[in-house]
């Protein structure tokens, strides 16, 4: 980039040339007013607020679409100028009803702050505002409402649907005095293409448009904003919590512009998903079961009775007969306290948590790759990464924000994009190619691609040669799959096979995103090995635009497994079977340690059912409804002679417990959550707790005391500086050091800045290593009896077992109820219509639920979510695990749809 | 009145767009769309919203879009029009021959007010700024004929030639 010189009232500056002269004089601080400019859009010059006079030529001229070219002069700021921005401001006014001392906006509105600046009449111009009695598309709808009266047509909302959310739900309808903003014929946003993001809520420099929950519920005076980090996926998005001062009640989620990864960005969760925090089921206090009901207990009750019954089931049984579940949920500091408390205080290895169910196969497949389970490369990255591989992840609906940077690089030419997917999710709509592989194929699918790539000589030889090991072995795997034989395996043709590879290969660099699609599978690891070794054939991994990306699926589910809350590692991936590690973390926490494996989820369960496992605490989680073959689950939990579950909720698990213990929510405490790019971010108290609960670190460590530990943390800023001495990948990190913008581990050291991108130059195992991958048909194939696939996953307005985005009224009203997406010829054959109510049965149970007929879906392929009790799609899983990562095949099971007999 | 609506016109116009390589990446371009409304409603007599929705999921152009562009432009109808449309001239030229004088009398003889449809869905009356033709002021349009130099008398004449009792098809 070259710079050049110009001047802004007399002084000098040397932006890039080509630089937009508004954003970068605001960037200096220079003040130029303006309405219809946000940093994310194209600019319109609409508003005329921005205009400067330019040296040497007539006239004035909006700074926001003025690019920097050498010897620009430009004067932002006199009488002729003010005069005019004062005449603008009052045609505007013109238009806008201002009624501020009734505003919501009042003291947060750009409008009224340029008003106030110049002196604007509100009545130097006859009103033409337009009237409000007219119902408009908002009227009837949910959450967003906007008042016609005050809009003053800058064309924000329009845009940021547009070009940021590319959705394009909303519109100008008419022209000249009469244009109003509104979705096409009027319809609910909910029946239109809007995806309910409320980017335009954010964007809106007026009160025009508004969240309807938060109207008459305080203006910005009355507010405090908290930065936080999202509660739901792993984007990590930064989120202000906007609290009244009074009322200490959460009134509104807004962003902010410029802050990574999210750039002011949210999704409807995000948006409108937290009211959850203040229901009034929320936990308050501690809860002992006695015979068929609960009775309200205080801590010391509580905790003594926890304390007293582990400790007797230790002595009776040994350790190993306990067992802990950590939660993704909950921060850093709560999963290294509750795997420490598990490890050195009840003395076992048995602690894991739901990653099990998502990316365990990410973790095993990549660390025998590359030698480290995570990311390879940035979130920020995609936005100009030359081809981008989706497989197995409906990116837009389970992990948005990053959906919308996926979107933004096709939309504008830089990206190409081959998905990869059993259904038609939105991305397949914008993709140069669409492969419709079958669930279970993948492996096939991606052998063969590599077949291409060995075929048509277009692997990298000299990454091959240089940066790998074991290449001759793995060719022979592929040998044996060439695009014919996949085409028969996954449905997909062999000539688009070919195509994907070409694509793939050629791209200058190229990045591959996958999710649950590749990893719930009892071939997950395969899945996942067979990803590693397409981007070591063409080269694509360490270095920027490229890599192998597992989106993680929960806020925080990279940090509880860098935590360790895993059965085979300690904090940082150390191996627990490592006599060195070992003794390390025996002389760090003082305590005699398992030198034993641990169980994994199901096995827990399983164990459960077998009296093998007497003791369990559940930290944060609610396997009845997340775990595969639901029942089991159920039975399992039953057979425990003692169950202790820490919710926020009294869930559908800990209805079963004999002990409840009542946590903090996200927004009532302190710490930290890592996310998908390994990013540790901060998360910020912003409310007071209901009742007497309490953050999960602090109940597990009173629980540790009572069990003799000597611990004593005094925050969670404490307990950071334990894990950094601990666990070399985030050696660095601190709380003064993440305030900003987090740190992406690895962070090894005080003065390292983290890590973008992995295995650049070396990877973290040296080699990187290829693995001969077989295709193998998933556990259970359609047959006769049961001849319709079933694939699970999740839907954009809920979250796993839907214990908050339920309890959330934005996202309950959106969508209530769940529903299996079936395709038009399937449901033909069966004689099904549209919202029918049918049974869906497996081998392990059946379900009731209502249907949506969707081209979506491939013939013979159905598809339900897991969010809804009402129709639990894990009453249908098997718990088929994979053989490495022993994670289930939530994806792939057979299934049969009836109609309910009369 | 509800009628259902033949989607096999609007594909048979979408097929020619494909023939005639107005596409981009499988896509009709954007520029293209307002011919391509102007076809639709050359055919159908207005834009009916379910061929909208169709041409949309097709065409990959956003409903929103589509929306605000035949919203934008008069020219662009979303009711039923009548058989005819006449378009009364109110520009300068017009107005000084008394060119209110035979709008009034159009609207007087249909019984409608400007921008609306006879019940028998006949004629449908318009005014519009100019119609280009001042050296025939007072100037009137019907569907794509010119009418000039009128009298109110002769006004009523021509609109009775395309009753269904006129010569007029």
């Amino acid at each position: 980039m070259s710079i050049v010189n110009i001047k802004i009232n007399g002084k000098d500056h040397q932006p890039e040339i080509g630089e937009n002269i508004l954003k970068y004089a605001l960037d200096q601080g220079i003040h130029i007013p303006n309405l219809c400019y946000d940093s994310r859009l194209t600019p319109s010059g609409a508003c005329r607020m921005c205009i400067v006079q330019i040296e040497g030529r007539p006239g004035v001229h909006t700074a926001c679409t003025m690019t920097a070219a050498e010897g620009l002069s430009i004067i932002t700021d006199n009488k002729e100028i003010r005069a005019l921005r004062k005449s603008t401001l009052e045609l505007i006014l013109s238009e806008h009803k201002t009624n501020c001392t009734s505003c919501d906006r009042e003291g947060a509105c750009q409008l009224q702050d340029y008003a106030y600046e110049y002196g604007a009449a509100e009545d130097k111009f006859p009103s033409i505002a337009a009237t409000g009695d007219s119902g408009n598309y908002t009227a009837e709808g949910i959450a967003i409402g906007y008042d016609v009266e005050k809009c003053i047509r800058c064309m924000r909302c329009v845009k940021i649907c547009a070009e940021v959310q590319h959705c394009e739900a909303l519109t100008f309808q008419g022209r000249s005095g009469e244009v109003l903003v509104t979705t096409p014929f009027n319809m609910l946003l909910t029946d239109s293409s809007c995806e309910m993001c409320g980017q335009c809520l954010d964007t809106c420099p007026t009160g025009a448009l508004y969240e309807k929950s938060a109207l008459g519920k305080g203006r910005v005076r009355s507010l405090k904003k908290t930065r936080t980090t999202c509660l739901y996926c792993g984007v990590g998005c930064q989120l202000d919590l906007n609290v009244h001062r009074e009322s200490g009640k959460l009134v509104k989620v807004t962003g902010e512009t410029g802050i990574i990864p999210n750039d002011g960005n949210t999704c409807v969760k995000g948006r409108f998903g937290f009211d959850f925090i203040h229901r009034e089921e929320r936990l308050t206090t501690p809860l002992i079961r006695e015979g068929d009901a609960f009775r309200e207990a205080d801590w010391e009750e509580a905790l003594e009775l926890v304390a007293r019954r582990f400790s007797e089931i230790k002595k009776e049984s040994g350790s190993d007969s306990l067992a802990g579940l950590s939660s993704a949920k909950s921060g850093n500091e709560d999963n290294y306290i509750m795997q420490k408390f598990v490890r050195s205080v009840l003395g076992t290895n048995n602690v894991d948590h739901c990653a099990r169910l998502c990316h365990a196969s990410t973790v095993a497949g990549l660390a025998r790759a590359f030698g480290s389970g995570a990311m390879t490369n940035s979130i920020d990255e995609l936005e100009n990464t030359p081809l981008i591989f989706v497989i197995g992840s409906n990116t837009t609906e389970c992990h948005p924000v990053m959906g919308i940077k996926i979107r933004k690089a096709v939309a504008e030419g830089r990206t190409k994009l081959i998905v990869a997917d059993p259904r038609r999710i939105s991305l397949t709509d914008i993709a140069h190619l669409h492969m419709q592989q079958k669930p279970g194929s993948d492996v096939a699918l991606i052998n063969a691609m590599m077949y291409t790539i060995l075929d048509e000589k277009l692997s990298d030889e000299k990454f091959i040669k240089e940066r790998t090991e074991n290449f001759e072995v793995f060719i022979e795997a592929v040998k044996n799959c060439p695009p014919e034989f996949a085409e028969k395996v996954s449905g997909v043709k062999a000539e688009d096979i070919r195509k994907a590879a070409r694509m793939y290969a050629s791209a200058e660099s190229a990045s591959i995103v996958y999710s649950m699609g590749i990893t719930q599978h009892t071939t997950g690891t395969d899945n996942v090995l067979s990803l590693a070794n397409l981007a070591m054939l063409t080269g694509n991994v360490g270095k920027p635009y490229s890599g192998v990306n597992p989106l993680r699926g929960q806020n925080n589910v990279q940090g509880a497994c860098d935590m360790g809350a895993l059965p085979n590692v300690y904090p940082g991936y150390q191996k627990v079977v490592e006599p060195e590690i070992h003794k390390k973390f025996e002389k760090g926490w003082n305590a005699k340690l398992s030198d034993k494996v641990g169980l994994t989820v199901v096995e827990i369960m399983e164990g459960a059912r077998k009296k093998e496992v007497r003791g369990l605490y559940v930290v944060g989680e609610n396997p009845v409804l997340s775990d595969p073959d639901s029942n089991e689950v159920f039975e399992g939990l039953k057979n425990l002679d003692f169950l202790v579950v820490q919710d926020l909720f009294l869930t559908e698990t800990a209805e079963l417990a004999d002990v409840v213990l009542p946590a903090c929510s996200f927004a009532e405490r302190d710490g930290t959550f890592t996310n998908t790019e390994r990013r540790v971010q901060k998360y910020r108290r912003a409310v007071n707790a209901p009742g007497i609960s309490k953050p999960d670190w602090e109940i597990i460590c009173s629980i540790a005391n009572k069990m003799g530990a000597p611990w004593a943390y005094f925050d969670v800023s404490e307990i950071m500086k334990e894990i950094a001495s601990l666990t070399p990948i985030y050696g660095g990190i601190s709380y003064g050091r993440i305030d900003d913008v987090g740190l992406q581990w690895p962070c090894t050291g005080t003065d390292h800045p983290g890590t973008k991108v992995l295995h650049q130059g070396k990877f973290a195992r040296g080699l990187g290593k290829f693995h001969p991958v077989n295709f193998l048909a998933q556990k259970e194939l359609p047959d006769h009896e049961y001849p319709l696939i079933l694939t699970t996953g999740r839907m954009l307005q809920h979250w796993h077992t839907g214990t908050m985005t339920r309890k959330s009224k934005v996202l309950d009203e959106i969508v209530p109820i769940g529903y299996l997406e079936i395709n038009p010829a399937d449901a033909g054959k069966l004689g099904i219509e549209k919202g029918e109510e049918v049974s869906v049965s497996s081998r392990r149970g059946r379900i009731r639920v209502g249907v949506n007929i969707t081209e979506k879906m491939a013939e013979g392929v159905v598809f339900l979510t897991f969010h809804f009790k009402e129709s639990p799609a894990n009453a249908l899983t098997i718990a088929a695990l994979d053989p490495l990562a022993k994670i289930p095949e939530f994806k792939a099971c057979a299934v049969k749809v009836g109609k309910l007999s009369r | 009145m509800i009628t259902t609506i033949d989607l096999e016109p609007v594909n048979k116009i979408l097929a020619q767009i494909e023939l005639s390589e107005k596409l981009t990446n499988g896509k009709i371009k954007p520029a293209y769309l307002i011919p391509l409304l102007q076809d639709i409603q050359d055919e159908y007599g207005y834009l009916p919203r379910k061929v909208l929705e169709h041409v949309s999921t097709i065409s990959g152009i956003p409903l929103s879009r589509i929306f605000g562009v035949i919203t934008f432009y008069e020219q662009f109808y979303m009711e039923p029009q009548g058989k005819h449309t006449i378009k009364c001239c109110r520009g300068t030229a017009c107005h000084v021959k008394n060119g209110q004088k035979i709008s009034d009398t159009i609207s007087e003889i249909l019984g409608i007010a400007e921008g609306e449809t006879t019940e028998d869905g006949l004629f449908t009356f318009e005014t519009v700024a100019c119609l280009g033709t001042c050296f025939l002021a007072p100037v009137v349009m019907i569907d794509d004929q010119y009418f000039g130099n009128l009298t109110n008398s002769e006004i009523t004449k021509i609109i009775n030639k395309y009753s269904p009792k006129g010569d007029m098809p």
